[in-house]
């Protein structure tokens, strides 16, 4: 289907696909982290 | 409703509970449409082959990268003007997500550049501009984790985002301004004469707005992110004290 260039576009592709969805995984991540180091904090805050 | 009440950073993190799911589906929606549209069912073009489907990643990421920096630049005038800590957290959480746009601009754009002018990389306006504007993010997110007082660092960091703003605008409009070079114009354009074909325009246009609603999803993410760690950190000195 992408003939003698296939390696370019799979290649393209695959490095978007490792970036965006590394930061997607590392935001979400972070996000959850944060998220419940506060809720302890503020949970023994009281 | 006023836009300034979502400076608050409790009623912003609402706001973001609220909206996220909504953005982060669309995106994800858009982007499945425009890439499996555009890669599956479009023809390959009769000049670049299979190549021209590196075009709904590349065009929609140099699209968001120049863009997230005009949108970290007007954060860093309303932290400025205003002193919103949002906004500066905004324009924070915001270039992590450009710099990585920038990279896949940078990259997508050498790996279509060997078959088709035969050469990964040539100091052309255009490409050059993009590199200085990557550095720029680097730099700006060095900066941010450089300063331990995060009003400074929000000083220092929006002062350093008004100047890079001019490689963000150079970027855009490099191959206009000195019209030479191997890249070649804009690939979407108001004027339709200018864009290309309407076979790879249509997917094009739900990938750029996949990758525009992606860039939103996440900065609502990380700017929700950068409030809740700024809230525990003045907690934590709270106890420290």
């Amino acid at each position: 289907m992408l003939g003698e260039y296939a390696p370019f576009v799979l290649a393209a592709y695959g490095v978007t696909i490792a970036l965006v969805g590394g930061l997607v995984a590392l935001s979400v991540w972070r996000g959850a982290r944060v998220r419940a180091a506060l809720e302890k904090v503020e949970r023994k805050d009281g | 409703m006023n836009i300034w009440e979502f400076a608050n950073p409790a009623r912003f993190t609402r706001l973001v509970s609220r909206v996220l799911p909504w953005v982060a589906g669309a995106a994800a929606l858009c982007l499945a449409v425009g890439l499996i549209w555009g890669f599956f069912f479009t023809p390959d073009d009769f000049r670049q082959g299979s190549t021209v489907k590196i075009i709904y990643i590349h065009v929609p990421a140099a699209f968001v990268a120049i863009n997230a920096w005009l949108m970290m630049f007007v954060m860093s005038l309303i932290w400025l003007i205003r002193r919103h800590h949002v906004s500066a957290l905004a324009a924070r959480a915001a270039a992590p997500v450009g710099a990585v746009m920038t990279l896949v601009a940078l990259l997508t754009g050498a790996i279509w550049g060997q078959p088709m002018w035969g050469t990964w990389w040539e100091w052309d306006p255009r490409l050059t501009s993009f590199l200085i504007l990557f550095v720029f993010y680097l730099g700006y997110i060095a900066l941010w984790q450089a300063v331990d007082e995060p009003d400074t660092a929000a000083d220092l960091t929006a002062i350093l985002c008004l100047v890079g703003s001019v490689f963000a605008l150079l970027s855009r409009y490099a191959v206009l301004i000195w019209n030479q070079g191997l890249h070649q114009g804009a690939s979407l354009s108001l004027d339709r004469e200018e864009n290309v074909a309407d076979v790879f325009y249509q997917p094009l246009l739900f990938a750029l707005a996949g990758f525009v609603l992606l860039f939103v999803a996440l900065v609502l993410l990380r700017t929700r992110t950068e409030i809740r760690a700024r809230r525990l950190r003045a907690l934590m000195l709270r106890e420290a004290v």
